[in-house]
């Protein structure tokens, strides 16, 4: 009991790691196929 | 090969697989966690610090096969000079990166309280400090040149040249009097392991594959369509160009 500092240090790495990486992502997509969208719009109303 | 390899092709069928993926893999993750740190039992010698390893050991492998599937990634890119092992070889390296950090901080949690120190310079950390280095200098490398190409090009060299560091960190605690322990789990033998701590062990580097695979191919789908408005904007930018000129 006298190291579930280091226990609970060293899981809260591990598991915020891919959470972090996650969310991260997650955003990135979102964002990416926003503008891809507005991208697409726009050059469908230039070339109809 | 080279049918899947087609960008559009890889994101239709990435498309399909990746909700399995994330979703398996977050759940046996979870499953994982929660089976080491309260129901795997504690070790007689270690005590309640063998649960660290149900975390160190499946980010020390998938560090490892990060950098292996890099190497196979750069190696197509140079031979076949495909786009899509490019950007794959680039997402791979900061997810890379952070397996290795994860391995050694948690390492060094496990490393302070049982050897009593927070780190040496034994043959098995350091490579696997060398394996960080190589991740960074990869990622700072790829993003250094103002032509991509070149970068994937440059990048790729590294990381070939850097495999030679993968057969270094798995038989560095064979081949030297290391204060790391040996393996205790092989492909050759019978694992050194209680059955008890080995099944939490497999579970969570197999959850953390699922999960962490997952991620890389969400990057890589993410940057196939950054490449994609990357190229619609310079097709309409050199069409206004030709426009504008009499």
């Amino acid at each position: 009991m006298t190291h579930l500092a280091y226990v609970a240090a060293a899981y809260a790495i591990a598991v915020g790691m891919p959470l972090f990486f996650s969310i991260e992502v997650l955003f990135r997509v979102r964002s990416v196929r926003r503008r891809l969208a507005a991208i697409d719009t726009r050059r469908n109303r230039s070339h109809p | 090969m080279h049918r899947f390899a087609n960008p559009g092709q890889f994101l239709r069928l990435s498309g399909r697989v990746l909700p399995w993926l994330f979703w398996s893999g977050g759940l046996l993750t979870a499953i994982s966690v929660a089976w080491g740190l309260l129901f795997a039992p504690a070790d007689w010698q270690q005590g309640e610090m063998v649960r660290i390893l149900y975390m160190h050991v499946p980010f020390a492998w998938l560090a490892s096969a990060g950098y292996f599937s890099l190497a196979v990634c750069s190696f197509i890119s140079l031979v076949w000079r495909h786009p899509l092992a490019d950007l794959a070889a680039m997402e791979i390296g900061p997810v890379g990166a952070g397996l290795t950090a994860v391995c050694l901080a948690t390492g060094s949690l496990w490393g302070k309280p049982e050897w009593g120190t927070w780190w040496v310079w034994d043959a098995r950390l350091t490579s696997v400090f060398v394996l960080f280095l190589l991740y960074l200098g990869h990622i700072a490398l790829v993003r250094a040149f103002d032509d991509p190409v070149r970068g994937y090009r440059a990048g790729s060299i590294l990381a070939l040249i850097g495999v030679i560091n993968l057969p270094i960190v798995k038989f560095s605690v064979n081949w030297w009097n290391t204060l790391h322990q040996p393996a205790s789990i092989s492909l050759a033998g019978a694992p050194t392991i209680a059955s008890s701590m080995l099944w939490p062990l497999l579970s969570s580097a197999f959850g953390f594959t699922l999960l962490f695979t997952a991620i890389t191919v969400a990057r890589i789908r993410a940057a196939v369509m950054e490449r994609r408005i990357r190229s619609l904007l310079m097709a309409r930018v050199s069409s206004s160009v030709y426009a504008a000129d009499p």
